[in-house]
């Protein structure tokens, strides 16, 4: 209809500005080296050949914060790794996202002690929680597929307007 | 329940030489989320440029708990957090639980719940050195042979969930036996296993043996000599790697491997291509483990009749009363050991993996603890480590074959 | 040491029991059992027999475990080293008997000879109010974790560590979590039949409305 009927052939596609970002951001959507118990072996299997994530742009998986978009937490937190965590979510750029992998990451897990982190929800916002322990391979990547819907939801240009504090303080 | 404190240099003082204080040499942090550490490991490297002075490793950041954790549960119930200890050798951690729990409850095992245990721990024990294998190499940049590994060792995957219906945390090891009979479909596929894997095996070594940035990176580098490596504790391809012929296998039988026919491997090098060697030709010596045991597999029952310790089977619920309150007993309170304290060691692909089960005669372990080689293996890392530089120390890592889950419990 | 041509490896014999690998002993004298061994070390230490004096006899288990007070481990990890050949510590360890105060902990130690191919085993009784022993640490290097270990999970101090600070809790915890009056810390499961109890003790004032 419209524009599209007049361009034909011309190899032009028109689209919301919103499902371009949205398309973008989870087509290479690039994980952050997180692994830290059993969770993490079914990761890097996720990664290997035979459930290979580099179908969806993810087989990079960057050490650093900074270069990342998605933490998949894999493994048990315990109270002694919290702040690290805490400190490397908050290292990770805008737009950020987190999966919970597996039982520990959730709710605990087996683990209802002393020591481990009842969920991490109690520390970073979690968008996706996948269940199982460990989670086969194949239930991470659902875990994935699912995140990407969700982020294919979003309306990343609908945001509020978040009020310059500084600026006003500054030049009031 | 904690704060955040700052640690000041004062404190540890002890540890850094006095150049660090002078800031002639640097500390640098490479921290727990760290792509080389193979998990939550912490190291406080002492450098001077590019060479180490010192390592100071600091652990716990996956503590679990899980030794006080299993004496809030039942015995059965407990050896679930087995498996979740050194995550890359789940068979092995419930084979050791059940046979502390069997020797101190003088348990029998029927020899074809003994043979299938030693086929899956083997299977396992090749599982854990791919990972290994894939994980060195990458370290060492040598990325193809990571996917190789991976690609093998869904095979043992395969065979792992169909006995016990998960991948890894099988929990199918258990007191008295196994939990149930092998599927028919098991024997073929270990068969077709052992039919490919050889072949495999070749392939990684085309891959690295010879290579000449693979033999630069790790020859003469992280060398321990065989009386250090005792004095510290060592155990496991480790110990073997510096020309000690150790194998708790052959010193200390256990669940029939004193039928079978295999080599210890040693290399007299001490450094990480020595260690190298041996776990490579470990994984030849199990497959002739699992050869053997598959040629000479009986038949027969796969868990103890004992009805103090074994559920009876579900069929004889409703015929026999002595079933039943067997049953109800086991799953309501569950079993009670004699007391007294046992060690039992076993081999595990790291190194000597203990149990010390001391019971109460209560239902639930008065204390469980478990010797694993990956702790006691991280305190050498300084005395490996030392003098080299630090694109080394992540090879040494590498080849002492670390699993933090093993480490810190 | 020398480094081998790549490929090569040296596959050895098993280790029998009577191997040694010292490799500087021509000829051994004739060499006791661990029970033999046990026998000797009992009056030279003031040793107790574990877990009863029919041990002296038969070992529970197949297992040689003595009971030395506190103020001998260092001497008697001495002699089984220098002695005896023990050379290997394979475990240190330590288990609380708790509301029982005479003794509360009893420190476990698990030796092994590489060379001979046995096992000994020593437990140490600590009673209230002090928990604090002797480390072997100068004897077996591989000894600095475990007692560091020891110390963080029960609170046992080990008098002459290089180096003794906690190791698998975070360096500022308090308490000792493997004491059995330190709480298992385990959260509630909220049912839908205590869901409003257990919210009111949590951090959060009642339900939040979405």
């Amino acid at each position: 209809m419209g524009i599209e009927q007049k361009l034909g052939n011309l190899g032009i596609a028109t689209l919301k500005l919103e499902e371009a970002v949205n398309w973008a951001r989870t087509n290479a959507m690039w994980p952050m080296l997180f692994g830290l118990a059993c969770c993490a072996i079914e990761m890097m299997a996720a990664q290997a050949s035979n459930y290979d994530m580099s179908r969806f742009g993810m087989e990079l998986m960057r050490a650093s914060p900074r270069q990342s978009d998605l933490m998949i937490v894999a493994g048990r937190v315990t109270r002694k790794m919290a702040p690290v965590l805490r400190r490397l979510y908050d290292q990770m750029p805008d737009p950020k996202w987190v999966i919970a992998m597996g039982d520990c990451a959730s709710c605990g897990g087996v683990f209802n002690n002393y020591a481990i982190v009842q969920g991490v929800d109690e520390i970073v916002p979690v968008d996706v929680y996948v269940a199982g322990c460990p989670p086969r391979p194949e239930a991470l990547i659902h875990g994935i597929i699912t995140l990407h819907e969700k982020v294919r939801r979003e309306m990343p240009l609908r945001q509020p307007v978040v009020k310059d504090r500084v600026r006003e303080a500054v030049t009031s | 329940m904690t704060t955040q404190t700052e640690v000041t240099l004062n404190e540890l003082k002890h540890l850094v030489s006095e150049r660090a204080l002078e800031g002639e040499t640097v500390l640098l942090n490479m921290g727990p989320q760290h792509p080389s550490t193979h998990g939550v490991l912490r190291l406080l490297l002492e450098l001077e440029g590019e060479t180490v002075i010192n390592c100071m490793p600091d652990i716990g950041f996956l503590h679990t708990g899980i030794e006080k954790n299993m004496e809030a549960k039942t015995y059965e119930k407990a050896e679930v957090m087995t498996d979740r200890m050194d995550y890359l050798n789940t068979v092995g951690n419930n084979l050791v639980y059940c046979l502390a729990i069997e020797k101190l409850a003088e348990l029998d095992v029927p020899p074809r719940a003994q043979a299938i245990r030693v086929v899956l721990t083997e299977l396992q024990r090749i599982a854990s050195h791919l990972v290994w294998l894939g994980t060195h190499a990458l370290d060492l940049a040598a990325m193809s042979t990571f996917l190789y590994c991976f690609r093998e060792r869904e095979m043992i995957l395969d065979i792992l969930e169909m006995c016990s219906g998960q991948r890894m945390m099988t929990t199918y090891i258990r007191p008295g036996g196994l939990w149930r009979d092998t599927p028919p479909e098991f024997e073929d596929a270990v068969r077709q296993f052992l039919r490919i894997f050889p072949a495999r095996i070749a392939q990684y070594e085309a891959l690295l043996t010879k290579n000449p940035i693979f033999l630069d990176r790790t020859r003469n580098i992280g060398v321990i000599s065989a009386q250090d490596a005792i004095r510290w504790g060592m155990s496991g391809p480790s110990l073997r790697g510096s020309g000690v012929p150790f194998d708790l296998r052959k010193a200390n039988p256990y669940s029939g491997y004193d039928q079978y026919e295999f080599d210890i491997p040693t290399a007299t090098s001490g450094d990480i291509y020595g260690r190298y060697l041996v776990r490579m030709e470990e994984m030849r010596q199990s497959l002739r483990i699992i050869q053997q045991a598959m040629d000479r597999m009986p038949y027969g029952p796969v868990r103890s009749n004992n009805r103090k310790y074994v559920p009876p089977p579900r069929s004889e619920l409703s015929t026999s009363m002595e079933a039943v309150i067997h049953h109800f007993k086991l799953w309501t309170e569950g079993f009670s050991l004699p007391k007294g304290a046992v060690y039992v060691p076993v081999e595990s692909p790291r190194g000597e993996l203990g149990c010390y089960l001391e019971s109460d005669g209560s239902p639930k372990p008065h204390r469980v603890h478990f010797r694993t080689p990956s702790f006691v293996h991280l305190q050498v890392l300084p005395v490996l480590s030392r003098g080299h530089l630090v694109a080394d120390l992540v090879g040494i890592i590498g080849s002492v074959d670390i699993v933090l889950g093993d480490a810190d419990r | 040491m020398q480094s081998t041509m790549p490929g090569e490896i040296t596959p050895t014999f098993d280790a029998q029991n009577e191997t040694s690998l010292a490799g500087a002993q021509a000829e051994k004298p004739q060499r006791l059992t661990s029970l033999e061994i046990a026998h000797v070390l009992q009056p030279r230490f003031q040793g107790e027999w574990w877990p009863s004096p029919e041990a002296a006899e038969k070992p529970f288990r197949g297992e040689v475990v003595l009971l030395i007070p506190a103020e001998h481990i260092v001497s008697a990890a001495q002699a089984l080293r220098d002695e005896f050949g023990f050379d290997y510590l394979s475990n240190l360890t330590a288990s609380d008997y708790w509301p029982q105060l005479q003794p509360r902990f009893h420190v476990v130690y698990q030796f092994y000879s590489m060379s001979y191919n046995q096992r000994i085993s020593l437990r140490v009784p600590l009673s209230d109010p002090d928990y604090e022993l002797a480390s072997i640490e100068s004897i077996y290097p591989v000894a600095n974790w475990h007692e560091r270990e020891v110390f963080d999970m029960f609170g046992i101090r080990f008098n002459g560590h290089s180096d003794l600070r906690r190791i698998l809790m975070p360096h500022d915890w308090v308490g000792h979590p493997l004491r059995k009056d330190y709480p298992l810390g385990y959260e509630e499961p909220q049912f839908t039949f205590n869901f409003d109890d257990i919210q009111v003790r949590k951090h959060k004032p009642g339900y939040e409305e979405a």
